[in-house]
């Protein structure tokens, strides 16, 4: 085991102190180390997609950076979007349209749709398919997906949410 | 925690990573740039560095330049997706916009760098075969030299370059595309995101009279480092791209130079078949956009 190194990372709004090995993922430290659990883990190689979280405001993925390198920046979570009484546009899009069957690719695809929609917030059928092409989902065949996406673009255009 | 343990250096200057790097670079430490190829490589302890310099807290090599010559000069650090999206990139080198389109996903560009994807030299990768076919020019330093090397000389092999183990590339200088020139790229993937099966990049100028200048192909793919189409650019250039001299050059090329291997994804004859059709597509795409300009 290498030194520990301390580190201070925003993490929805709120700092984190810690002291971890280099070698942590951020992953494992969103998940282990804060306790939010939101964030999944499947393929830890970069390419499901499933822990994607916004690195200073940009989706990334959580499996291929290391905690340590968070230090001084700012993280978001899928726990800030919403809560299950007070839920994002997104989130309920993806309730109304059945975005989520399993659910274990979801909130990386929230938090990608997040940024994307925050660019793009009047996106066609075919920006969104390009949109999510790096989110792999093994239920939904993405249909429902890409219809949750375009029922949140609508939503946040009526209440000017972002 | 999935990769062995590494000593993790972060300086907040290039001389000190210089430094840092000249320490650690003999005994197994390397640069740290986007992580993603390198961090995946770690996750299943294919890669164990002994330690790692990151260079993201580095500021002064986040940047794009515009050249008195009409080209860039590129900062190794600069993410994929800010020089995909960069309307100065798009005017003076629009065939790299092109290509980044095909790399990875959007969530990978953004941390990926401009940098990291040449020095990692990966044989499917759209930005070395781009690198070849426009001669781009690499900055190296280390703590005691600074050196320039030539693309022809950059690639070496499947993730080798002539990079020293204490050796940082620092920036990459993009030479100006040629007034007229007509570029293209095109790839093969199974699904986007995914490594290509096959890719060619080209450039070419047509003179007053629509006759070919200064062409340039090269393919990826098809070995173990990006390959110029010599026999395809002997013919093309000085001639009427027509059609058939088109189909003619290719064929000579593929006939002649190209040998790639089989995998599970694509025969060999496959992989030919992708030679032939994208590297005529290539190049015709190329004489459409140069007879376009003025
Ligand atoms: C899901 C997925 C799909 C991908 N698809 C593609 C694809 O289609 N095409 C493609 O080309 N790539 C693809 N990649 C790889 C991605 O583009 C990488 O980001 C890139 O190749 C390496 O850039 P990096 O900045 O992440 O480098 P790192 O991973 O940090 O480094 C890669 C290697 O280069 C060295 N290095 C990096 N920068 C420097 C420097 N400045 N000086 C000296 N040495 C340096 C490192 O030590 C390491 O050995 C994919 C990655 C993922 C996770
Ligand atoms: S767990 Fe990070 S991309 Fe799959
Ligand atoms: S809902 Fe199950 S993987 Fe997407």
């Amino acid at each position: 085991m290498s030194d520990l190194m301390d580190i201070k990372v925003t993490v929805n709004g709120t700092v984190y102190q810690r002291s971890v090995e280099p070698r942590m993922l951020l992953s494992d430290f969103i998940r282990f180390e804060i306790g939010l659990g939101g964030t999944h883990v499947g393929c830890e190689h970069g390419v499901c997609g499933t822990c994607t979280i916004l690195f200073d405001g940009q989706p990334q993925r959580s499996c291929i950076t290391f905690a340590v390198q968070a230090d001084g920046h700012s993280i978001e979570t899928v726990e800030s979007l919403g809560t299950p009484e007070k839920m994002n546009p997104l989130q309920e899009a993806f309730q109304e349209k059945h975005g989520a069957q399993c659910g274990f690719c979801t909130p990386g695809i929230l938090m990608t749709m997040k940024a994307f929609l925050k660019e793009n917030p009047h996106p066609t059928e075919e920006e969104i398919r390009e949109g999510i092409d790096g989110n792999l989902c093994r239920c939904t065949g993405y249909q429902n997906i890409i219809e949750s996406v375009k029922l949140a673009s609508e939503k946040m255009s009526h209440s000017g949410s972002k | 925690m999935k990769p062995a343990s590494f000593a993790y250096f972060s300086p907040k200057s290039l001389d000190e990573a210089l430094a840092n790097i000249a320490e650690v670079g003999d005994d197994g430490g390397k640069i740290l740039a986007g992580g993603q190829s390198l961090v995946p490589a770690m996750n299943f302890r294919m890669a164990q560095p002994t330690a790692l310099v990151d260079l993201n807290e580095i500021q002064e090599l986040f940047y794009i330049k515009p050249t008195d010559t009409g080209g860039l000069v590129i900062g190794a650090m600069t993410r994929d997706r800010t020089v995909e999206l960069d309307s100065l990139v798009k005017k003076r080198a629009p065939i790299i916009p092109e290509c980044l389109y095909w790399m990875a996903h959007p969530t990978i560009r953004n941390r990926g760098t401009f940098g990291g994807a040449l020095a990692h030299s990966d044989p499917a990768g759209q930005l070395p075969v781009v690198a070849v076919v426009m001669n781009f020019n690499f900055h190296i330093q280390s703590k005691d030299a600074d050196r320039w090397s030539g693309a022809d000389d950059f690639f070496v092999s499947v993730y080798t370059t002539c990079l020293e183990a204490d050796e940082i590339l620092t920036g990459i200088e993009v030479p100006a595309m040629t007034k007229m020139s007509g570029y293209s790229y095109k790839q093969v993937s199974r699904q986007t995101g995914e490594s290509a099966l096959l890719g060619v990049a080209t450039l070419l100028s047509l003179d007053d009279a629509g006759i070919v200048k200064d062409c340039r192909i090269a393919y990826m793919g098809v070995a173990e480092k990006p390959v110029m189409a010599m026999e395809a650019m002997a013919m093309l250039n000085g001639n009427q791209p027509s059609d058939e001299l088109i189909t003619e050059a290719i064929e000579a090329t593929v006939k002649g130079e190209l040998d790639p291997g089989a995998d599970i994804h694509a025969s060999v004859e496959y992989r030919l078949h992708l030679a032939r059709t994208l590297g005529a597509a290539s190049v015709k795409e190329a004489v459409i956009r140069a007879a376009k300009q003025e």
